[in-house]
């Protein structure tokens, strides 16, 4: 076992066997918190965190998957789901316009991806975002792909994780957009009461329309390092108090300071963290193992 | 009414012109003892009708300005004027009282309940106090605590919305307004109690569907309801709020329209000019609807309601499923 096999989780080096990468722009990549010009190919393989500093960079739906899903026995949901443009939203550009163009730039057809599938074998069902698509953002598929995903997960006694990205609701599809807010939550009550476990992860960002609806109801919200999460965006925020916002404000330790989540989890680390607390919480459904102390990286 | 003369919308100036005209006359008829009576009256006829007109085909914008009148009939309004024995109750139990968010006991027609609204301030000092309608987490978490009384009590719920959005500030965000407004679309969705929502003026994206998840929703015919306001979507697509009036129209925030996409229960006329004109109208259309919309819930059990507002809630939203 050479050293790099040491300090990395076993679950992470599958990644590189995966489908789906975001494209890298070039052999070599300048971390954005620490500035240090990166081997591109080792930054994806370290799940886009750099080695230096720790920093998290953004993450593609699929790829986060498949660091966080068993290779064996993914099954997807909801992908017949498809965008339509109930209002006839035009402003520079058609919204069809828009959504052709992000399914070109990301081959999803929106912008969130649902797998059924295993965590360490713990049966999970698990909705991660695209943020390259229109910013993440919530409309009518995004909202039904959730609901399908709740309702899989309620069908196979299976855990339920959300991996937001998101700037919002889906200003293109109007308050549609804003009812999947309450139909996402509606959902996840009917999961409360099969006594199923919601986990939601927050990355980087999980704002406005999906950070005030289901992105706090987990029975467990844990978020990455670094990552912005509130309600109003920062600018807004500033315009309205006529105040500059303290250093770090809306960022994961910020809201771990403030109580309002369970955990800031390394990405590398994320795997093993789900894997053990959904064991706990999912014992009654059947034997699951202990979950090892991971050889976890440092930051 | 005098103080109406003094704050109308640009779109009604020529009906306020012709008021203006007639109060003139009037005038004249006291001082003179001419009998211009007449002429009072063609003119009133003309501005009602002037009136009717602006009001049958207003734009979004327009509307936008009426949901928004500084005249328009609030919360407590509705409350004194729809409800007996209303008995407020303040605070999250945690924090502070929220002024943005009321709510409490009261009677609908003798029939005990709890009614939850968001509340503006009419003059400035008020405005401030309870900051233009903007609730903070702890407004949320009052709300969230009233609709558990309501649960608890069996007591139906009726809600009055009204908010330009929940407040973007440095305290809601450290206090994770997030969480208050998720939990409360959380709570709302699975409450074991009728819910009737009434957009009644602005329906301010999540601030607002937080106290708005309901059994039936319905709006005042010149309110709006909008996932984001007309000037923060014009800030976003056309980097200028000045294209506001292009947002609203696009967005598609007017009761009509949004009856037709399906996504509220029934739109509510107001009085020719709008409630402020003629609150007392108002208050009448609106307390018929509610107890008509009352009776017809409370005829289903429980069990049946609770299904009915899941299946409601799982209905919303456009997409195609393909092959």
């Amino acid at each position: 076992m050479n050293w790099l096999d040491k300090i990395i989780p076993p679950g992470i080096r599958r990644v590189t066997s995966g489908a789906r990468k975001s494209v890298p722009e070039g052999l070599w990549t300048k971390c954005q918190g620490c500035e240090a010009v990166l081997y591109t190919a080792d930054l994806e393989a370290n799940l886009r965190v750099c080695p230096q500093c720790g920093h998290h960079h953004r993450l593609g739906a699929r790829a986060r998957l498949d660091a966080l899903l068993d290779p064996q026995g993914r099954e997807p949901i909801g992908d017949e789901v498809r965008p339509v443009d109930p209002l006839r939203f035009k402003d520079s550009k058609r919204y069809t316009e828009r959504l052709k163009e992000a399914q070109r730039a990301t081959g999803e057809h929106d912008a969130l991806v649902v797998i059924a599938g295993t965590v360490e074998q713990i049966p999970v069902v698990a909705a991660a975002f695209e943020f390259e698509f229109l910013g993440g953002s919530m409309g009518s598929v995004v909202g039904e792909r959730f609901v399908r995903g709740v309702r899989a997960a309620v069908e196979r006694r299976a855990a339920f994780v959300s991996i937001a990205a998101s700037g919002g609701a889906r200003m293109q599809e109007g308050l549609l957009s804003l009812m999947q807010m309450a139909k996402t939550n509606a959902a996840l009550a009917q999961l409360a009461e099969a006594g199923l476990p919601y986990l939601s992860i927050l990355t980087d960002p999980t704002m406005g329309g999906v950070s005030a609806s289901f992105a706090f109801m987990g029975d467990l919200v844990v978020a990455e390092p670094g990552a912005l999460i509130g309600f109003a965006g920062p600018r807004v925020i500033e315009q309205t108090v006529r105040q500059t916002l303290p250093d770090g404000f809306q960022r994961a330790e910020f809201l771990l300071a403030k109580g309002a989540i369970d955990a800031v989890v390394d990405r590398r680390e994320l795997k093993q963290w789900t894997a053990r607390a959904l064991s706990l919480l999912m014992a009654r459904f059947g034997t699951h193992e202990s979950i090892p102390d991971a050889p976890f990286a440092t930051v | 009414m005098s103080e109406m003369k003094r704050v109308f919308l640009e779109f009604e100036r020529p009906v306020v012109e012709l008021e203006e005209r007639i109060g003139e006359l009037r005038r004249t008829q006291e001082e003179s003892a001419v009998d211009l009576s007449e002429e009072i009256e063609k003119l009133e006829k003309k501005a009602r009708k002037l009136l009717e007109e602006l009001y049958r085909k207003l734009d979004a914008w327009q509307t936008t300005q009426v949901a928004r009148h500084p005249l328009r009939p609030y919360t407590l309004d509705y409350v004194a004027a729809l409800f007996t024995d209303f008995v407020e109750l303040k605070g999250d139990r945690h924090v502070a009282d929220d002024p943005a968010i009321v709510g409490g006991l009261a009677r609908f027609r003798g029939q005990p309940c709890v009614v939850i609204g968001h509340q503006k301030g009419r003059d400035t000092k008020e405005k401030i106090r309870r900051n233009f309608g903007m609730p903070r987490p702890e407004g949320y978490r009052k709300a969230v605590r009233l609709m558990k009384l309501a649960e608890k009590f069996r007591l139906p719920l009726f809600t009055f919305v009204d908010t330009p959005g929940a407040f973007p500030g440095i305290d809601a965000e450290e206090r994770n307004q997030s969480e208050a407004i998720g939990r409360a679309i959380y709570e709302m969705a699975q409450l074991k109690t009728p819910t009737i929502v009434t957009i009644i003026g602005e329906g301010g994206s999540g601030g607002a569907l937080a106290i708005a998840v309901g059994d039936h929703v319905a709006m005042l015919s010149h309110s709006i309801y909008s996932v984001i306001s007309p000037e923060g979507c014009a800030s976003i697509l056309w980097k200028s709020a000045e294209k506001a009036p292009e947002a609203a129209e696009i967005l598609g925030i007017t009761a009509p329209r949004l009856k037709e996409l399906g996504v509220i229960d029934a739109v509510v006329p107001e009085p020719v000019g709008g409630a402020h004109r003629y609150p007392e109208e108002m208050y009448a259309t609106l307390g018929a609807h509610l107890a008509q919309t009352l009776s017809e819930l409370q005829a289903l059990s429980l069990e049946a309601l609770l299904a009915r507002r899941q299946e409601r809630l799982a209905a919303y939203g456009r997409f195609q499923v393909a092959a």
